[in-house]
């Protein structure tokens, strides 16, 4: 039979002991069998001594009363809240602190990245100053550093520095205007969002006449005019239907107003000024990985400067700056559970501390905790790999 | 007969040569360039002298209490006073020569390694991860030999910073490569899938959670009468995270290989960890140099999070010098002198890595 005839010509099959595939398999069960066993032996001891200590598991303690306040709330909180309305507490308060990080960062990043390369010897030396000294000082030293030597070191609110009479730094915190809306105010929000709405309209206008008629048109300038323009004249045509409530002196603090807790103040500078030094680098890498070649091709084609740094430079030198990017962003996420060295109520700091030490019931804040930082790690690593399979360079 | 006689050679203009050319070129070039140039002049104005006069010459060099400090400058006179804890936290000032002999002994150990010419490398190499840890282990901790016991809760500092980060980083690298490895065995899905969720695991969650885990919850996983170390669940804690973080800079090198590598090492009939330790790793690892100094950079930065769960690393000993009655006020000076070691530290690691990329890069340089 043909059968035979191939399986003798081939070379013979090793002896089990020596036949990788058959190794791979024995490797593979005893590496989970092992794992399995550890992973047995951990929980079995877990269960005892929570049976010994007298810990009940389970996620009932969510809907018990939590009986303490929390400095900073997104949304509302008192002492009969349940516990679990401090799991939502901590988990707005980090996502707070992280968007407004990620924006001061990035802005931060971006102007000091640029003024690495420029071309002007000072400036770029003092950029490259910064960026040397602040990524090679710890971040939590940082956060120490503004918490407790400069934000805590500010006068008391009897000598409050102040801005006119609406802006007071103290040691108690910043305390800015509040802006109260009077009817007639939706006007002007309307107006925005239509504009938002009639900017997007252009923009894509904007990029379906130049791949059609290589016709450029300022479409950023026109809707960033359009963005001010608009809504401002609504606001003024209804009459400027907007109270701004300053922050009043009363007995030993400030009332009214917004009021920014000097935690949030430090964790969020320190947090801007170290991610800014990593953003920098990432902006530097990204536009030096543009060659030389493709500046001298476009001025070949006879682009403007600006032409070239928009239509030629950013686009290519985005797809090497945004991956590093994301991470940074995601490393500051996470940078800032150290929130809890200074206070300031974050997921890791009211939940994972407080809460954590209030009901005993370690595993399942900590399950919960780290179950929030996987999930968002994970979607920001769903997204870079969209991300990257859409922006690879298509070649041949 | 007139004979031709050059003039002597002019000096270059002053204005494209030299300093004032430089000065031009440089830094005025354009009127914008000459706006920020002043501009960045107004703020080094604003910034240095008071710094300089703080910092050096209003400070206060000596003196014993903090009535010595005039508080117009900087008081270094906390430091001074507050060194010893600085460096060596509660070790026993009696026994503090047997911090200096281990790091002596590392130094000696490390320094031949960095000579091109000194021929026993491997031999060196080979006592420094066997023989060197169980020296440092008995001479640190005592107990033996006639050696007075130190407990692990008495040890600070400095010391304990490098304590945390020496180990983390020997411990961390075998591990992470480990962990790229069992991440590329294709052959293995179950052992691939392993490694992807543990590494992915710990690199998804801040480290300040993964040592709340180490030492708030560890115990409970443990049987009741295995007690652990604070400092050796820390060092787990440490170690665990960043052999993730290094099995990603790991893989990054391993996948940099040629699959021609592999295929020759099997045609020389080398067996998968001969084929990997002698021809696949030595290229990985040279490869992602860099990106191994920067993770061992971002370990040395992170030892300094170990003072949020108790221990008094240099950060936490100089967090608990600030809060002495004596000497309320002088955080600045504190955070100051602790910024410039672990700056040094960071910094010296950094040119390093660079330095070595630089002569590693052998390839393709214009």
């Amino acid at each position: 039979m043909a059968h035979t005839t191939d399986s003798d010509s081939l070379p013979s099959r090793p002896p089990p002991w020596n036949d990788p595939r058959i190794r791979a398999i024995v490797f593979q069960v005893l590496v989970t069998a092992g794992v399995v066993a550890v992973g047995v032996y951990l929980v079995r001891n877990l269960l005892h001594n929570l049976e010994v200590r007298g810990i009940s598991t389970g996620f009932d303690f969510l809907a018990n009363r939590a009986g303490f306040a929390v400095n900073q709330s997104l949304v509302e909180f008192d002492e009969s809240s349940s516990y679990g309305r401090t799991f939502v507490v901590g988990l707005l308060n980090t996502v707070l602190v992280s968007a407004l990080g990620i924006v001061l960062a990035t802005i931060l990043g971006f102007v000091i990245g640029v003024a690495r390369l420029s071309r002007n010897w000072l400036v770029s030396t003092l950029a490259a100053t910064y960026i040397e000294i602040f990524r090679n000082i710890p971040l939590l030293l940082q956060i120490l550093f503004w918490y407790f030597a400069v934000f805590l070191n500010l006068p008391p609110p009897a000598e409050a520095l102040s801005i006119g009479d609406s802006v007071f730094l103290t040691l108690r915190g910043l305390y800015l205007p509040r802006p109260v809306a009077e009817s007639g105010f939706g006007w002007t929000v309307f107006a925005f969002a239509a504009t938002v709405a009639g900017a997007a309209f252009l923009v894509r206008w904007a990029r379906r006449r130049q791949e059609n008629t290589g016709q450029i048109f300022p479409a950023f300038l026109a809707s960033t005019a359009l963005l001010v323009v608009v809504p401002l004249a609504a606001f003024l045509l209804t009459g400027r239907p907007l109270a701004w409530v300053d922050p009043q002196l009363e007995g030993f603090n400030f009332t009214g107003g917004l009021s920014v807790i000097p935690e949030l103040g430090a964790l969020l500078v320190a947090l801007a000024i170290y991610t800014a030094a990593f953003i920098a680098e990432t902006v530097r890498a990204g536009i030096l990985s543009v060659s030389h070649g493709q500046t001298e091709a476009a001025s070949a084609l006879g682009l403007r400067r600006s032409w070239t740094l928009r239509l030629v430079i950013i686009p290519q030198a985005m797809r090497v700056t945004i991956p590093p990017l994301t991470s940074q962003y995601l490393n500051l996420t996470k940078n800032s559970s150290l929130a809890t060295a200074i206070g300031y109520p974050d997921l890791v700091s009211l939940f994972a501390g407080t809460t954590l030490n209030q009901t005993g019931q370690a595993v399942e804040v900590m399950a919960m905790t780290m179950a929030v930082y996987l999930t968002i790690s994970l979607v920001i690593s769903l997204f870079m790999n969209w991300y990257n399979a859409r922006m690879a360079l298509v070649e041949r | 007969m007139a004979t031709f006689r050059p003039h002597a050679d002019l000096p270059p203009p002053a204005t494209s040569s030299g300093a004032l050319g430089w000065v031009r070129q440089n830094l005025f070039d354009s009127p914008v360039n000459g706006a920020m140039t002043l501009l960045a002049l107004y703020l080094l104005y604003l910034a240095v002298p008071p710094l300089v006069d703080w910092a050096l010459i209003k400070a206060d060099w000596s003196g014993s209490r903090s009535e010595d400090c005039s508080k117009a400058g900087a008081c270094w006179v906390f430091i001074g006073v507050r060194l010893n804890q600085f460096l060596y936290g509660f070790y026993p000032v009696a026994e503090q020569w047997r911090v200096n002999l281990t790091i002596a002994l590392l130094v000696a150990f490390v320094l031949p390694l960095f000579i091109k010419r000194f021929v026993l490398k491997q031999w060196l190499g080979a006592a420094l991860l066997v023989v060197y840890p169980i020296v440092a282990y008995h001479l640190l901790v005592g107990g033996s030999f006639g050696l007075v016991h130190v407990e692990t809760s008495k040890w600070g500092g400095l010391f304990l910073t490098l304590v945390i980060a020496v180990v983390g980083m020997v411990a961390a690298l075998p591990l992470g490569i480990l962990l790229a490895l069992g991440r590329r065995a294709e052959n293995m899905p179950v052992l691939k899938a392993l490694c992807v969720a543990f590494i992915e695991l710990w690199r998804g969650v801040p480290l300040i959670t993964v040592l709340f885990m180490s030492s708030v919850m560890l115990p409970f996983f443990l049987p009741e009468d295995m007690s652990f170390d604070k400092l050796l669940r820390a060092l787990i804690g440490v170690a665990l995270f960043e052999s993730a973080y290094m099995a990603e800079v790991v893989r990054g090198g391993l996948q940099g290989i040629p699959k021609g590598q592999y295929e020759a090492a099997d045609a020389l009939g080398l067996g998968y960890w001969r084929a990997t330790v002698l021809v696949i790793l030595p290229q990985a690892l040279k490869l992602v140099i860099p990106g191994i100094v920067n993770t061992f950079i971002a370990l040395f930065k992170d030892t300094s999070l170990v003072l949020i769960i108790g221990l008094f690393d240099l950060l936490g000993s100089i967090q608990a010098a600030n809060s002495d009655t004596n000497w309320l006020g002088f955080s600045i000076e504190g955070y100051v002198f602790a910024a410039c070691v672990y700056w040094v530290f960071c910094f010296g690691m950094s040119r390093y890595s660079q330095w070595l990329e630089a002569k590693l890069h052998t390839g393709h340089k214009r």
